[in-house]
């Protein structure tokens, strides 16, 4: 049994390293969530637009991208954008591509979901109004299936957030990268390691215990 | 951009091309390596799984046990304990810090340490999913099962769990494809399947593009197979008559 030292986190190593980290672990969940859920939507519409020539693309993508794990899709994208753009780009946007790229097709799952919880009466009301399709689904459908989809999107985002850890495969500077290279400059790996898991879980049950109490709430509003 | 298939044929130590691409002797070429890896990549996935169902299988349903409110409780933490730390942080846990807590764990290897990781955090989801499997349950089922004079381990054993089971089937086969995706996760701790194989290859041959599509490929008909044998298994346990639904969990 080894003693555990947590004194040699201070404030300057944390903000050197793990909020370094932190901030790119959060932009990251951010802009693949938004991104993730604005293409999701698209490739959802594109599924369910009744014309092959829109439904048969997005599903294989949806299909081939859930079919492939996460680090492998990372790797992909780590080797192919630079060759397609001709130019290198860095871990962390090659991390952010990846990521809208990938969530894209989960949250596509999730608003297909949502889309297709609306009653077709609702469809039917906003044409009876003389609606466009454009319009149907702005005004009627959508703002409805988001706010039905809300909670499973945010338990998304969760566990979205969680993956962002697999970075790590390409190396970039995440909330884990940076414990991990403070624990090393400090010759505390153990000590990191433990303080990531922890650090991790706090913000993640918070997160889930908040999720749940909007599923109640919204439950009971319907 | 041209393909170069032949990569594969060629011998790992002296990148000269193999005849029949298979190695002979002591040669060992990409296409033996390849294989190889998702051996590891099959084993580690199934060996992990079969953990996952008997832990989760046994959580979930203490969870739903009625008069036992501490054990609800534990089986409550270790559900949220295990779902709310990434996985590649739970890798690292069982690889880095647990030995340096436990010595006797030093003397494993890293390949066992992957199983139990993987096989704890999925025991957790399928936790979840035993449970909500029982409680989708009609309340009768339980009281018809006390009232023939079943114990609960008996109620438990010849009424809810095979109808529970059977409406799991669906999320079950999920996260069992999510196993072997989530596999992909072990090359951070260097055992060597699929994943793993691809990072170094690519970095041997420079021939990202061949080698990434052969393991995305492999990955493919892995989840493919899977989802064809759970498609057999939810056919031959069906009861007829009953169409049996419960919400499935997310996750990737």
């Amino acid at each position: 049994m080894m003693n555990l030292d947590f004194s040699f986190y201070n404030w300057d190593l944390i903000s050197n390293f793990v909020l370094k980290g932190l901030y790119f672990s959060l932009l990251l969940t951010l802009i693949a969530t938004l991104g993730g859920v604005f293409f999701g939507t698209v490739l959802a519409l594109m599924r369910l637009s009744g014309r092959k020539w829109l439904d048969v693309p997005a599903t294989i993508y949806v299909n081939g991208m859930r079919s492939i794990p996460l680090v492998m899709v990372i790797l992909w994208f780590f080797l192919l954008v630079p060759a397609i753009i001709g130019r290198p780009i860095g871990a962390e946007v090659s991390a952010i591509v990846t990521f809208v790229a990938f969530e894209a097709a989960y949250f596509s799952e999730i608003m297909r979901a949502g889309i297709q919880s609306i009653s077709r009466g609702q469809v039917y009301a906003g044409q009876a109004l003389g609606m466009t399709y454009g319009q149907n689904m702005k005004l009627v459908v959508l703002p409805q299936a988001f706010r039905n989809m809300l909670p499973v999107l945010l338990t998304q985002t969760i566990i979205l957030f969680q993956d962002t850890s697999l970075v790590y495969a390409i190396g970039a500077y995440d909330m884990l990268k940076g414990f991990e290279v403070a624990g090393k400059n400090f010759g505390r790996p153990i000590e990191a390691y433990l303080a990531a898991a922890v650090l991790y879980f706090v913000m993640c049950y918070a997160l889930s215990w908040m999720v749940k109490r909007l599923h109640q709430k919204i439950a009971i509003i319907r | 951009m041209s393909w170069d298939w032949q990569v594969f044929c060629q011998d790992t130590m002296d990148r000269e091309v193999v005849q029949g691409c298979f190695g002979k002797g002591g040669e060992v070429t990409y296409l033996d390596w390849i294989l190889s890896a998702w051996g590891w990549t099959i084993s580690v996935s199934l060996l992990a799984l079969v953990l996952a169902l008997v832990l989760g299988a046994l959580i979930g349903t203490v969870r739903t046990l009625q008069d036992r409110p501490m054990i609800v409780r534990l089986g409550n933490a270790w559900v949220e304990l295990f779902r709310n730390i990434p996985l590649l942080v739970q890798i690292f846990l069982w690889y880095h810090v647990l030995p340096s807590l436990i010595p006797a764990l030093k003397q494993v290897p890293g390949f066992v340490l992957v199983v139990l990781a993987l096989g704890f955090f999925t025991s957790a989801r399928i936790a979840e999913q035993v449970r909500a499997g029982i409680q989708a349950l009609p309340r009768g089922q339980r009281y018809a099962g006390l009232a023939m004079g079943f114990t609960t381990f008996q109620t438990y054993r010849y009424v809810l769990l095979p109808m529970a089971f059977r409406i799991i089937i669906p999320p079950l086969t999920s996260e069992t494809m999510n196993i072997f995706k989530n596999s992909s996760v072990a090359f951070a701790v260097s055992v060597a399947e699929l994943t793993m194989f691809a990072m170094q290859a690519q970095e041997e041959t420079s021939r990202g593009i061949e080698v990434y599509l052969a393991v995305t490929a492999l990955y493919v008909v892995s989840a493919f197979a899977i989802n064809r044998i759970m498609a057999f298994v939810e056919k031959r346990v069906r009861i007829p008559g009953v169409a049996l639904t419960a919400s499935a969990g997310g996750g990737h």
